[in-house]
């Protein structure tokens, strides 16, 4: 058994006075596809956004590829640079074109010279299945080409675990496909790492290993994705499934 | 079947043409008093001034007394003055000297908009360019007699002050902007207190202080220039104001953006300058504008120190006995120059903002 890339122990945190996150507990084997689901406010997002620091955790150990997370700049940036991110809004760089979007990392953080980090960022945005965009302003794009931009963004830093959070749930209907399937592909065709923050519940059938489900800041249930939604042995968890498959 | 689509009919050139002033200047009883409220003004002002300004005007005199015979503007009176100025008290014979450097100057600034210079050459050409300014209005050598700087005045004052000053308080307040949304308390109190400070006294009252009080502080036998005392209190001055314009652009910047940023990697500098900075300033572009061109008309609160700039030299311009009372000509002529200046400024900004705006919604 693989050491986990990612652990955490005994994770809490507060906002304030609202707790936000109970008792967190999990490991994430290297290669294994983790979706985290749950009502809204259940703190799937600050689970995932504690991994690479964008929040900060008050209590408990996390650790990455080894490495601790801590106050210590130079460990959060190591970190940074390991766990790539796609955000439910995108965040792209709107000032920048797409090409420059996806080098930016490569160039100031890889310290890769530009003509590699180019010719690598054109291999993913083939592989994202927009290469004739890479001339283009992010406002220029579509919802679904925009987040496989933002996809092709952190893949250009070759991380080893990638997090999602809710990266389909801005998107307009017909969109959503479009990019479930580069993620799809990612999962099976790369062996990356990869949990995600989702609400579409085939993808999940699909791709992943392990489906958990969180509420009000605790893991409630985790299980393989059919014996998640054939067989859920929590309350909590049926409610929570018969609200959203309908 | 006839063919359904209507076009409007074209009602001729007449009616189209009432149909149009009707619209803009008739189409409400409001609308129509202001309408006729205004061309009522223009016809007192503009034949008014036009006969003052160009018919009755004297272009040519030999003295005072001919030119107030003729009852119009005196533009002789500018004819005779206009080197004292535009050049003030810089000896007379040697007069082509400021010129030629303030051509060169304000060569260096046009140059200075072409955005595809802006590298490294660019900064090359600036320092050749100063250094053949300051060799100029200098002198001392290559055989040229030298001027001490407090024998220099008018335009080239006022130009070389404002460009300084704005060159100079522009990185002092985006990092002042920086320091006061920093999270250590100490680098943000003492931004904090440096712009309030500022921001609470008028710009004079630091002049006042940086040529009498600067002195003081420094130890015994060291004397700054006049001229760099007043340059230090607008920088200081302008600092502030830009800062906090700055900080406003800095605070529209969605999170996502930062986050985005942090995500990759990237350190606190690298996302300011490559991500935050770039999008913020070109937020703040039009306050920021405004900001270097009050600057540039604030350089004539400079005659408070005895600083010769072109107000002074257009106030002292006056003095003379032999031509008196023609302040109006001699301060419609330096409204004339700095509007020259503050309005390509603003025009400039215009350009500068479609330009950075290329694949986005303005």
């Amino acid at each position: 058994m693989a050491e986990a890339i990612i652990q955490m122990r005994d994770v809490n945190k507060w906002y304030g006075k609202f707790h936000v996150l109970r008792n967190i507990n999990l490991e994430v084997a290297p290669k294994e596809r983790v979706v985290i689901c749950g009502p809204s406010g259940s703190g799937k997002s600050t689970l995932i956004r504690c991994l690479n620091r964008l929040e900060e955790h008050q209590q408990g150990n996390i650790i990455v590829d080894g490495t601790e997370l801590t106050n210590d700049v130079k460990h959060v940036e190591a970190i940074r640079r390991e766990v790539g991110m796609v955000f439910q809004h995108f965040n792209l760089f709107p000032h920048l074109t797409v090409l420059e979007n996806l080098t930016l990392g490569p160039i100031w953080v890889l310290k890769k010279p530009k003509a590699e980090a180019e010719q690598e960022a054109i291999k993913y945005l083939e592989r994202v299945r927009i290469p004739e965009q890479a001339n283009k302003f992010p406002g220029q794009l579509s919802g679904g080409q925009q987040q496989r931009v933002a996809i092709a963004r952190s893949l250009c830093m070759n991380p080893k675990v990638m997090l999602f959070d809710e990266p389909t749930s801005a998107l307009d209907p017909e969109m959503v496909k479009e990019v479930l399937d580069v993620m799809v592909e990612l999962a099976v065709g790369t062996g990356m790492t990869m949990i995600c923050v989702t609400h579409e519940m085939g993808f999940a059938r699909k791709v992943a290993d392990r489906v958990i489900f969180m509420d009000q800041g605790e893991i409630i249930e985790q299980n393989t994705p059919d014996a998640f939604f054939d067989n859920p042995q929590n309350e909590r968890t049926k409610l929570f499934l018969s609200q959203i498959l309908h | 079947m006839q063919n359904t689509i209507d076009t409007a009919p074209n009602l001729g050139l007449m009616a189209n043409m009432v149909i149009w002033l009707r619209d803009r200047f008739f189409s409400s009883v409001g609308n129509s008093l202001l309408t006729v409220l205004s061309v009522w003004l223009l016809l007192m002002a503009i034949p008014a001034l036009f006969d003052w300004g160009f018919t009755r005007a004297s272009f040519y005199a030999n003295n005072a007394q001919e030119c107030r015979e003729a009852g119009g503007a005196c533009w002789a009176f500018i004819g005779e003055k206009y080197r004292f100025i535009l050049f003030g008290t810089y000896p007379f014979e040697q007069q082509w000297r400021p010129l030629i450097a303030m051509l060169l100057f304000v060569a260096m600034l046009i140059l200075s908009t072409w955005q595809r210079l802006w590298n490294l050459s660019l900064l090359v050409l600036w320092i050749m360019s100063l250094t053949t300014v300051a060799i100029l209005m200098w002198g001392g050598i290559f055989g040229l007699t030298y001027v001490e700087n407090s024998s220099w005045g008018g335009l080239p004052i006022t130009l070389l002050l404002a460009t300084f000053a704005i060159a100079l308080s522009f990185p002092i307040g985006v990092v002042l902007a920086l320091g006061r949304r920093s999270n250590m308390p100490v680098i943000k109190s003492i931004c904090v207190v440096y712009i309030e400070l500022i921001r609470g006294v008028p710009l004079i009252s630091l002049l006042f202080m940086a040529s009498l009080m600067l002195p003081l502080f420094l130890p015994e036998g060291l004397t700054i220039d006049k001229l760099l005392r007043a340059l230090i209190a607008m920088v200081l001055f302008s600092a502030a104001y830009v800062a906090e314009t700055v900080r406003g652009g800095l605070q529209a910047i969605p999170k996502g953006q930062f986050e985005g940023a942090e995500s990759l990697g990237l350190g606190y500098w690298q996302q300011m300058r490559l991500i935050i900075l770039p999008q913020a300033l070109k937020i703040v572009i039009p306050p920021l504008v405004g900001i270097f061109i009050s600057m540039f008309k604030d350089t004539s609160l400079v005659v408070i120190i005895g600083i010769f700039d072109l107000t002074l030299a257009a106030k002292s311009s006056l003095a003379d006995a032999k031509w008196q009372g023609f302040g109006v000509e001699a301060y419609i002529f330096i409204s004339l120059i700095y509007f020259i200046f503050c309005f390509s400024m603003s025009r400039y900004s215009q350009v500068l903002e479609r330009r950075l705006s290329v694949g986005q919604k303005r």
